[in-house]
């Protein structure tokens, strides 16, 4: 039996609306005015593109919500997206110093995100590229946020940004990944509408590799930008996995970010295997899609969870339930195609640290839907085809000169999750970011950097938000080390 | 439970605090609702020949989120008739025999004064107020700060209550002077027996930058308007201190000025103050903030020993001297707890760019990273040697004791400013080097 769309268009609609309501006017200055002002501020630090939160914020509070979505989008183009997808937890306001006066940390996320729509809203472009063109031409492959980035920097530099991208829309697993109650796509394509505004090139339907090659478009142009992210979510290799029903997370994900929502088939029963960030956002959906159940199977316990806690803990608020120490052995078919259950084993802790099954302890799960959530795999073999001589670490991953983002083959630049192995939008915008400026020097042999944040002024050293160090936060630490 | 009953230049009341001369203390039902909320006296909205009022009449001066923490207005005295206020008045009187009402009067000649007195007292008033201080309107009719600015007019105009006046009599002084002691001690000279201060400043709050007009605004214009508030307190004290410890005014000081709570009213009590009016405050959050006042300001008098408000009244004002005898070898400088920083390095910038630069941001080293920094984070570290103990960091330090102000052991002996200047002329000392 194929599976069939779950809710009418209303009910879709509403249970994947985006979950945080914008704040009014007043809710945005009674926030913005609880911000102490830090100077060298800690949530600046915590932030990879750099944003001048206090300096954004202040401006907020002074009423001035568009010079304050203009500073955000100075340091960082995709601030709108950013503002919505951003694992704020962990970054800005896990290091606002107001965590420390065991306070609520300011909700920098949210009143990032009423300054960029403020912007939005009214159409404003708040910058224009240079008139006055450098005459270099840069392409980049894929039109993920590393390569938005980049092509929005090399645009502001006066440089020409031509992106090519696979997918018909542009924008990457921004567009097409995001959970939707965090984000819908339409926000993503009006940031990358943004970026065409400044002039750069989108040619989408556009695969690199054989036509063009690389090697063409190193030929034609001055430097390449590969910003190609991560590859096909990897396989579990279980019985069964061809039967219909079986998909992997992206591709469940990218659908219903495609076609309309109420159009997309889920199970009645579904399950989840893995319990990453990607898996968690692939369970709720399916239950916001109107799923009855939908289970998340995990071979450990929940502190060894790669998901954030704050997304375990959305999960659970949206009725999800969870399979702890049990790995999958084979999805047992109905007969007539599709699925029936997944058969599971039992695990516990293994001796030195793994996991190991415990003999004797098959149980099944009754489910009409599996979805694989085991990460995504890297893409070693089609880059050692299509560059040769472009060296990766033993991960997989993409080596680059950290101050310039170049790698290993000259005038080949790399940034976002083909470099860190899988991180968030924010740290490829910065990679892209940091690519543009790195091809800039070399065009020209002039050094750029971001502009002076008032909120910093004066302070010696490295620029913070370089992306250089991954500051974390102290109590995190502890809170790692205890195991919790 | 320390005793609050209060006794100012022969008026009694339960306690210390009444409504100040102004809207709250317009009407018999809003002096009821006072008396009912537990306010010890109520001095009634400035009696005189009755005016007309503009609309608008007030506005504000907002900071950081908070509202009203300056307020101003337009209005001037009474709007109803010298018959209907003390006609209420002694509604009021009677039916609260313990309490002080207090009827606020403005007027012209020798002859409308005594006629004012006399129906006050008639009407059962325990005292009188002149009002001495509205700073607009009244004074363009030669009333209010006219007076109140011109020691002389007021001595007379004193002295012309005073021959008619059966009750105590308490003249209301106006901030708008270059030295209220000036006036203060012109009360005292035309016979009064209290004074009260301060009445509202001179201002205007805020501009709106759309019309082009300040606020409040009438009609496409604004005016001057009298400032009050929180905002106008360390004003008020130091006007209050200052007519406390001056030898030629000697009487009783009733304190006004931004007060809002038991610490407002404490600290007017210990500069000298022994009655309280407040305004502002009630028309923020109304009568009921007494109640907070009264048992805050109880609980302090118990921990203090203090068995009535009297015994607070004028404790701190000794020790307001004048600059010259403060002791150039007393040293302090900043401490910083680094359990208690949160690493917002606003002590830093303060004192790199509005201080000494006595403050340096430092590898954490073995000071660990406090509850909040990030690690490796540079933290603040105070310069020693550099500090000149100015209390800035320790100020705009957003956690409560987090700076100190320590104090430093010089061994120095006491040398005031004075003595340095005898001792330099005699020779007998160094000049002090100045600072690099
Ligand atoms: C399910 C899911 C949810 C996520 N949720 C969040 C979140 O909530 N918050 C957050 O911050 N991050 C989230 N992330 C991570 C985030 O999406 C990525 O870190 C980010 O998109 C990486 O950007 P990128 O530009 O490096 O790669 P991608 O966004 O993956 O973009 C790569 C682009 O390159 C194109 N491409 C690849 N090869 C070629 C080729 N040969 N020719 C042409 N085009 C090509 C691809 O089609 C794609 O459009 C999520 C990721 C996933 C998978
Ligand atoms: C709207 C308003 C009207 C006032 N009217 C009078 C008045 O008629 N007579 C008077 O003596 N003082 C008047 N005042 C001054 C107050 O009595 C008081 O002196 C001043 O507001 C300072 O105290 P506060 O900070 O508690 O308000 C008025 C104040 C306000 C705000
Ligand atoms: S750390 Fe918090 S309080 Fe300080 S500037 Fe950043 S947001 Fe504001
Ligand atoms: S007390 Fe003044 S001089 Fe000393 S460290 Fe603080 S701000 Fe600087
Ligand atoms: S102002 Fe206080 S909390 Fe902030 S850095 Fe300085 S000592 Fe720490």
């Amino acid at each position: 039996m194929s599976l069939e769309p779950q809710l009418d268009p209303l009910t879709a609609a509403a249970n994947m609306a985006e979950m945080e309501p914008p704040y009014t006017q007043q809710q945005a200055r009674v926030e913005a005015s609880r911000c102490l002002n830090c100077f060298d501020a800690p949530c600046i630090t915590a932030c990879p593109t750099g944003i001048d939160i206090p300096g954004f914020i202040k401006k907020i509070e002074h009423a001035k919500d568009e010079a304050a979505g203009r500073t955000i989008l100075e340091a960082n183009i995709l601030g709108a997206s950013c503002a919505r997808v951003c694992p704020t937890d962990v970054l800005c306001e896990g290091a606002c110093v107001l965590n420390a006066r065991d306070e609520k940390p300011i909700e920098i996320g949210r009143l990032q995100r009423h300054a960029t729509d403020f912007l939005y809203d009214r159409g404003i472009r708040p910058f224009s590229a240079p008139t006055e063109k450098s005459g270099k031409r840069v392409a980049l492959v894929g039109s993920g946020p590393a390569s938005l980035g980049c092509a929005a920097e090399l645009a502001l530099l006066g440089h020409e940004a031509v992106v090519f991208e696979k997918s018909e829309q542009p924008g990457g697993l921004n567009t097409y990944g995001i959970a939707y109650y965090k984000m819908p796509p339409a926000i993503s394509l009006q940031e990358v509408d943004l970026i065409r505004s400044l002039g750069v090139e989108f040619r989408c339907g556009v695969e690199v590799g054989n036509d063009p090659t690389l090697a063409q478009l190193r030929e034609e142009f001055d430097a390449v930008f590969l910003g190609v992210g991560l590859g096909q979510t990897r396989a579990l290799g279980i019985p069964g996995e061809e039967l219909e029903g079986v998909v992997d997370a992206l591709s469940f994900i990218q659908s219903f970010h495609a076609g309309p929502l109420h159009e997309t088939p889920v199970g009645r029963q579904v399950v989840v295997l893995g319990c990453g960030n990607t898996a968690i956002d692939a369970v709720t959906q399916a239950k916001r899609l109107g799923a009855e159940s939908a289970t998340i199977v995990y071979r450990r316990t929940p502190r060894e969870m790669s998901a954030y806690y704050f997304e375990y803990e959305l999960a659970m608020g949206d009725g999800c339930d969870f399979a702890f120490e049990a790995t999958p052995v084979e999805i047992l078919g109905d007969g007539k195609g599709g699925i029936r259950a997944l058969r599971c084993r039992r695990t516990r802790p293994a001796e030195g640290g793994g996991v190991e099954t415990v003999p004797d302890s098959d149980f099944e799960l009754p489910c009409d839907m599996v979805i694989e959530a085991l990460g995504q795999e890297k893409q070693q073999e089609w880059l050692a085809s299509v560059l040769p001589g472009l060296e990766l670490d033993r991960a997989g991953r993409v080596i680059i000169d950290p101050a310039s983002g170049q790698t290993t083959l000259a005038g080949v630049y790399c940034g976002g999750d083909a470099v860190n192995g899988g991180k968030e939008v924010v740290n490829a915008v910065a990679d892209g970011r940091k690519a543009a400026r790195g091809m800039h020097s070399a065009f020209t042999g002039e050094q750029v950097s971001g502009p002076v944040q008032a909120s910093r002024h004066g302070v010696a050293g490295e620029p913070s938000g370089s992306g250089y160090w991954e500051p974390v936060r102290v109590p995190e630490r502890a809170r790692a080390k205890a195991g919790l | 439970m320390a005793d609050l009953s209060t006794h100012f230049a022969g008026i009694e009341s339960p306690n210390p605090f009444w409504v100040a001369s102004g809207p709250p203390s317009n009407t018999a039902y809003q002096c009821h609702r006072a008396f009912e909320a537990g306010w010890g006296g109520v001095v009634w909205k400035t009696i005189g020949d009755p005016i007309v009022n503009v609309s608008s009449r007030y506005s504000a001066h907002n900071v950081n989120g908070q509202r009203m923490v300056g307020f101003n207005n337009i209005e001037l005295i009474s709007d109803r008739s010298p018959e209907t206020n003390l006609r209420e008045i002694k509604e009021c009187a009677d039916r609260w025999p313990e309490h002080a009402v207090i009827a606020s009067l403005m007027t012209d000649t020798r002859e409308n004064w005594h006629d004012l007195v006399k129906r006050s007292a008639d009407a059962g008033a325990k005292g009188i107020e002149l009002n001495f201080g509205c700073p607009h309107g009244m004074c363009e009719r030669g009333m209010g700060s006219a007076v109140g600015q011109n020691p002389d007019v007021a001595e007379t105009l004193v002295s012309w209550v005073m021959e008619a006046a059966e009750i105590p009599v308490i003249v209301k002084l106006t901030p708008n002077i270059t030295d209220v002691t000036a006036a203060a001690r012109a009360a005292r000279r035309g016979g009064a027996d209290a004074i009260s201060l301060i009445n509202t400043i001179n201002s205007i709050t805020q501009v709106d930058l759309d019309r082009l007009v300040p606020e409040p605004y009438v009609g496409g214009q604004s005016a001057h308007g009298g400032y009050c508030g929180p905002a106008v307190k360390p004003i008020a004290l130091n006007m209050v201190q200052s007519c406390a410890a001056d030898e030629d005014v000697r009487l009783p000081i009733s304190g006004i000025g931004g007060i809002g709570t038991w610490r407002d009213a404490a600290e007017f009590l210990a500069l000298g103050a022994s009655s309280l009016q407040v305004c502002t405050a009630i028309m923020h959050y109304g009568f009921r903030i007494v109640e907070e006042m009264k048992e805050g300001l109880s609980d302090y008098l118990d921990s203090k020993g203090m068995a009535t408000v009297g015994e607070l009244v004028g404790k701190a004002a000794p020790t307001v001297n004048s600059w010259e005898n403060l002791d150039l070898h007393y040293k302090r400088i900043a401490a910083i707890d680094y359990d208690k920083c949160i690493g917002c390095n606003l002590c830093y910038i303060a004192c790199e760019d509005g201080a000494h630069q006595a403050i340096d941001l430092v590898a954490p080293g073995d000071r660990g990273n406090g509850p909040g920094r990030i690690e490796g984070k540079p933290i603040p570290e105070i310069v020693e040697e550099e500090c000149v103990g100015c209390n800035l960091c320790s100020l705009v330090c957003p956690v409560d004791d987090c700076i100190t102000m320590v104090d430093v052991e010089t061994g120095k002996e006491e040398l005031t400013w004075k003595q340095y200047g005898e001792l330099l002329e005699q020779g007998k000392i160094d000049p002090i080097p100045a600072h690099p």
